[in-house]
């Protein structure tokens, strides 16, 4: 693989790896406060059903950005209510929301455009179009860097930027502040935190809220950036795939930028056979391709990178001792 | 129900309350029930500002309920709280906290991968971001670690501190919260009583400040050595109040259990038999790498029951589950049963190979190791020996009807009530559950018994009946090894006693020729003159 | 929390949990401009209201009790077994294996040899996060799911490299030879008298209604139902007991994918006769709800799965004949997986003061 195709792949490790690194964040946000959350491929799916829908509708990619936002929400809404409030079975509500999903968004778009399930395809404003950094054009000739800056790290959409942003707010926000303590401790020990007068149940839903407007994010980058409008199941497992990264990165935020960004150059280079034919010299399946980035969290999973410890209250309601 | 409605800030002005006689704390006609059990009734209790006021009771008599509402965990069914004389609501935690009430629990509310700085903020910080709290906190426990002996590293992880560590720990939330009136639940139950004195020694301390103390144990000892008034519950009701240098342990027994206490069973002398149980140099390393077990030997003969005794976390269990054959980790050493040698670890160590060998064993948490709470009480009664060739109908059934009918014999046997082997094992009492699992592992005359904590949340009638039996096994001819924290269940059932302190054997005693004070200190890993035995 | 009567617990509480999932679904119908009661009448009369209509119904019901029983066997062991898809898809691959194999002289020799066939190749592919689950505590909720993404791929490459027949462009399997093909309703003597020769519904039904007699044995009559009930109620108890947690999650898990995979013999053998791509079209994951809206119970599993049928062939035939997608589906399952297994307090507190008052008057 010479200097120009890499560029190139890691181009697009960045631009797969964003809602990646989105969901993996929200998913980090609920799980540190003790809420499994199977169900951020279903969120995704609903903010890029709506957030291309309305962008289709109203010609804007930010009022779209707004409607994902919204739907994720409102599933983020009904899971806090399942897991936090009737205190009900976590990983079933997850899946059970992923399933209203996948049949809402297809639903309710062939409602509304007749094509299928689809949303009709976005342009111009209605999509998030890519940002040229500063002094791009001076840096593109150094040699070596020049191109790196110019091809990985600019030209793309706001919501890319917003995304790696996310990640040193989430370390703040996490080790830095009161809100970051008292979430810390809630997904460790619940009873710590409401013997010190604090409420487990408004500390849980913030950690829910923030994982919907993560997961509205990511959805509405999938329809409205990476993609030109929404398709049937156009999340294929990226939901399952940012919790697998999540226990990668042992729930902490830089990891899950390496973590994220490890899947995305994974789902890059799925997208190039040649490159990898030239590189191992060997015909490789289509079919194996596409099986690849499942397969490596499959291993991810298996623990064959180190031990993850998860938040110890993770996927328990809190009931108050008798 | 009639709660008064100030919940403000009011707890500042101990002393001066202190000369004008209003009490720190009043309830007037606390009650509380969960569904049928009335947990309290009618409770009214008056407790004066800088003292130590004990309340004392058995198992299940109702302090920590009474405890719980006054800190906010439960709201009364009926009844006043009075703080400094004002009539206050107590809703949450956070109102008692208001109110000046700080509360040490039984069981730490502690993050365990938290420092012991970020632990005392934790929702008593000064603003959004943690580095003034921090800074704050820090100048704030080094005070306290002066004025009142609770000196703990700040920046130490709460998992890497011992237990009267994170006691110390929870003092000084309570403390940093500016309370006034702390309430210790149990508070010496994980100590040594090295470590329950220098307790004493900061609760004297904070008593000399001018802090009100509500100590609730249920060892008499403690009370008669530091409370200066002491309440007695019972079943729910407040018994008696009085004046601690008025009264003595034998009269507080008394009041605790309603009639005179039996605190010997009655047992014949032992006639110890030929080695059953031989343990020697056993080693045990938990999947962290931390050492469980450090050299332990020992010898339990027929007939014989021999009581480990030692504050709970020394290893105990860890010798209970190897010898029932699920301790994870790294295991070495030798240990045979009347003369075989017992596979140890790996797939020939399991519960079922140890029944199979004639060993059973009453665990020490019996509702999360004993018994499966969902199941009905016959199919516990068949648990671990499920494939008993009685319990079968053929080569591929399970004969259930069979093992209802024993269930039905066992039930009757061990006076379990209600005896219904359909019902699951949640409904039944602490006592009842225990009766279960005690029929279950001494009806099929085990060679070896193990059996920890057989009396731990049962109700007095029931422990009577449970040491007794116990003593009949013994009669009959089996080795027990018994496992207790409780020094006057190891005292009174023992025919010899190994004291265990960090993963060893401290020294053995005869019951009849040692006593609290020495077992005490050899439970604190001091080693007496004897001690070399 | 909120204490029931064990008969409402295991009746009302799916019904009422049944009722709120219809009742969005009704509002959902209104809400895209259609009829929620046409879409009821053309449901039930697609799938109750004629010999045809039960043929397809009583078709699902088979493949959705297969699917209900893995998943109930896994979830008994504390497992959330949601590869159900994926291990059909696998059972299919092992159902064309065999039916291909050989020149079958009778269905019910080809039958046997393919439902063992179908059992061990999803068997084999739950195989493996099962084992991830019991040495490595590798999450079996996302290791399963990743194998149906997996298992959709290899079923792709193998279609298309290895069972298409030359010169066939579509990428399926060839067709089974005929002595594989099983007797539907139409032609099985008896049920012909009410069935057309046309209805997939066939004996792999009563394969079915055998397996949730054998699930109900294993779980409440064997040793080994025993131990995997009691590990699945608590793990330190069954090991405290002699219950080795590999043992039990290992077959399980197997015993789960394996049920999941034999529902092959319903839609491969029975149906379409050769391999195609994404044969079980998610009767994997309604599965989930089956088992969730049966109580995990083989007769609960039973019931669950006609309703499921009905929804199946309704829905079908409610997208055939209306304007509302066939997708309302997907959303009933999820509303009652969400309601049966997730918001099931929220369903018992709202039926306890009905109770509390009826106790209070006798």
């Amino acid at each position: 693989m010479d200097y120009a195709t890499l560029i190139e792949v890691l181009g697009s490790t960045l631009r797969l790896g964003t809602p990646l690194l989105l969901a993996c964040l929200a998913g980090l946000f609920s799980e540190r406060a003790g809420i499994f959350d199977i169900g951020l491929e279903g969120k995704m799916l609903m903010a890029a059903m709506a957030s291309g829908a309305v962008a289709a509708t109203t010609g804007s990619a930010w009022i779209g950005l707004g409607a994902g936002i919204f739907a994720s929400l409102l599933f983020a809404g009904v899971h806090g209510l399942a897991s936090i409030t009737f205190r009900g079975n976590q990983l079933i509500s997850g899946v059970a929301l992923n399933f209203v999903a996948s049949g809402a968004t297809v639903l309710i778009a062939q409602t509304l455009f007749g094509q299928g399930g689809r949303t009709p395809p976005l342009s111009g404003a209605a999509r998030f179009s890519p940002i040229q950094l500063p002094g791009v054009e001076t840096l593109a000739a150094v040699p070596g860097f020049g191109p790196f800056y110019a091809k990985v790290l600019s030209g793309h959409s706001i919501l890319v930027y917003i995304a790696l942003l996310c990640v040193p707010l989430t370390w703040w926000l996490l080790y830095r502040t009161r809100f970051g303590l008292r979430l810390r401790a809630v997904g460790e020990n619940p009873e710590s935190v409401d013997t010190a007068g604090v409420s487990v149940i408004r500390l849980r839903y913030t950690a829910v809220v923030l994982t919907g407007v993560l997961c509205g994010i990511a959805g509405a980058y999938m329809a409205t950036s990476l993609q030109a409008g929404f398709g049937r199941e156009m999340t294929a497992g990226r939901g399952y795939i940012a919790l697998a990264a999540l226990i990668f990165a042992k729930w902490r935020p830089w990891q899950a930028l390496w973590a994220t960004m490890l899947f995305g150059f994974l789902q890059a280079i799925a997208l190039r056979p040649d490159v990898i034919e030239g590189t191992l010299h060997m015909k490789i399946p289509v079919p194996a391709l596409d099986a690849l980035p499942y397969i490596l969290t499959v291993i991810v999973l298996a623990g064959f990178v180190g031990r993850a410890i998860p938040p110890r209250a993770g996927g328990q309601p809190y009931v108050k001792e008798r | 129900m009639t709660l008064g409605k100030d919940t403000g800030r009011q707890a500042t002005a101990a002393p001066s309350n202190m000369q004008a006689g209003v009490p720190a704390i009043e309830l007037r006609g606390i009650s509380k029930a969960f569904g049928p059990v009335q947990a309290n009734k009618d409770i009214s209790i008056r407790v004066m500002p800088g003292t130590i006021h004990g309340i004392i009771g058995e198992n299940g008599a109702g302090k920590s309920t009474l405890m719980s509402i006054l800190y906010g965990f439960y709201r009364a069914d009926a009844g006043e709280i009075f703080i400094n004389g004002r009539p206050t609501t107590i809703t949450d935690s956070q109102a008692a906290i208001r109110a000046g009430i700080g509360m040490v629990f039984q069981h730490f509310k502690l993050v365990q991968n938290f420092t012991v700085l970020e632990n005392v903020i934790l929702g008593a910080e000064e603003g959004a971001l943690l580095r003034p709290s921090l800074a704050k906190a820090r100048k704030t426990l080094a005070h306290l670690a002066e004025e009142y002996e609770l000196e703990v590293d700040p920046e130490a992880v709460i998992e890497a501190l011992s237990v009267g560590h994170q006691q110390r720990v929870e003092i000084l939330k309570a403390l940093y919260r500016q309370a006034d009136i702390l309430i210790l639940d149990e508070p010496t139950g994980v100590l040594t009583p090295d470590e329950a004195d220098h307790l004493f020694r900061i609760l004297r301390g904070l008593k000399a400040q001018g802090k009100t103390i509500i100590l609730i144990t249920h060892k008499l000892r403690e009370i008669m050595e530091i409370t200066d008034r002491v309440s007695v519950m019972r079943r729910g009701e407040m018994v008696a109040t009085v004046t601690t240098s008025e009264t003595s342990p034998e009269a507080l027994a008394e009041l605790m259990v309603g009639r005179k206490v039996l605190l010997h069973v009655p047992k014949a002398t032992a006639q110890p038999g030929a080695t059953v149980l031989d343990v020697e140099n056993l080693r045990v390393t938990d999947g962290a790498g931390v050492a469980r077990l450090k050299g332990v030997s020992l010898k339990i003969r027929a007939g014989e029951i021999l009581g480990i005794a030692g504050v709970a976390g020394n290893g105990q269990s860890e010798l209970l589950e190897v010898l029932g054959g699920f301790a994870p980790g790294k295991i070495e050493g030798r240990v045979s049963l009347s003369g075989q040698d017992l596979v140890l670890s790996g797939p020939g160590a399991t519960g079922e190979t140890r029944r199979a060998a004639g060993i059973a064993h009453v665990p020490e948490d019996r509702h999360h190791l004993g018994l499966i709470l969902d199941f009905a009480a016959w199919e516990n009664i068949a648990f671990g020996y499920h494939g008993a060739p009685d319990y079968q109908a053929n080569a591929l059934f399970m004969d259930n009807d069979a093992i209802i009918r024993d269930t039905e014999g066992k039930m009757a046997r061990f006076d379990v009530r209600p005896p219904n082997p359909q019902l699951p094992a949640k409904s039944f009492s602490g006592g009842n559950q225990q009766k279960i699992v005690l029929a279950r592992e001494i009806e099929r005359n085990p060679v070896l018994l193990l059996v920890g904590q057989p009396t731990r949340g049962v109700d007095i009638g029931a422990i009577e009946f449970i040491h007794r039996r116990i003593v009949e096994l013994r009669d009959a001819g089996a080795a027990i090894l018994l496992v207790s924290v409780e020094l006057e269940e190891i005292l009174s059932l023992s025919d010899r006693i190994a004291v265990m302190f960090d993963g060893q054997i401290m020294g053995e005693r005869l019951p009849d020729q040692t006593n609290e004070r020495e077992l005490g200190l050899l439970m604190a890993g001091v080693a007496t003159e004897a001690g070399a035995a | 929390m909120a204490k029931l009567p064990t008969w409402a617990d295991l009746v009302l509480v799916p019904l009422i949990s049944l009722l709120l999932a219809a009742v969005i679904s009704a509002l959902v119908i209104l809400a895209i401009g259609g009829d929620p009661v046409e879409a009821v009448t053309v449901m039930v009369d697609g799938a109750l209201g004629s010999p045809y209509g039960w043929g397809y119904t009583l078709y699902y019901t088979t493949s959705f009790i297969f699917t209900g029983l893995a998943v109930t066997v896994a979830y008994h062991a504390g497992q959330f077994n949601i590869g159900g898809e994926g291990q059909a898809q696998l059972g299919g691959l092992g159902v064309a294996l065999v039916c291909l194999a050989l020149p079958w002289p009778h269905w019910s020799i080809a039958l046997l040899a393919a439902s063992v066939g179908a059992a061990l190749f999803g068997a084999a592919w739950a195989a493996i996060p099962a084992w991830l689950q019991a040495k490595r505590g590798s999450h079996i909720v996302i290791t399963t799911i990743m194998f149906n993404y997996i298992g959709a791929a290899l079923i792709v490459y193998m279609l298309v490299e290895v069972l298409r027949p030359i010169g066939q462009m579509d990428p399926a399997s060839a067709r089974f030879p005929v002595g594989a093909k099983l007797p539907n309703f139409g032609e099985i003597p008896g049920l012909s008298l009410i069935f057309s020769n046309k209805v997939p519904a066939n004996v792999s039904f009563f394969v079915a209604i055998a397996a949730c007699f054998a699930v109900w044995a294993l779980l409440w009559r064997t040793r080994l139902g025993y131990e995997i009930r009691a590990f699945g109620k608590s793990e330190s108890a069954a090991v405290y007991a002699g219950i080795s947690p590999t043992k039990v999650i290992m077959l399980s898990m197997l015993i789960s994918g394996g049920l999941a995979g034999l529902m092959a013999i319903n839609n491969v053998m029975g149906e379409s006769e050769r391999l195609v791509q994404n044969a079980s079209e998610g009767a994997g994951f309604i599965g989930i709800a089956v088992a969730l809206m049966g109580r995990n119970h083989p007769f609960g599993v039973f019931l669950a799965a006609l309703l499921f049928g009905f929804l199946y062939q309704g829905g079908a035939e409610m997208g055939l004949w209306t304007t509302i997608p066939i997708e309302l589906r997907l959303l009933v399952q999820g509303l009652v997986i969400l309601f049966t297994g997730a918001l099931d307090t929220m369903v018992r507190m709202m039926l306890t003061p009905f109770f509390r008052t009826a106790r209070g008057a006798a």
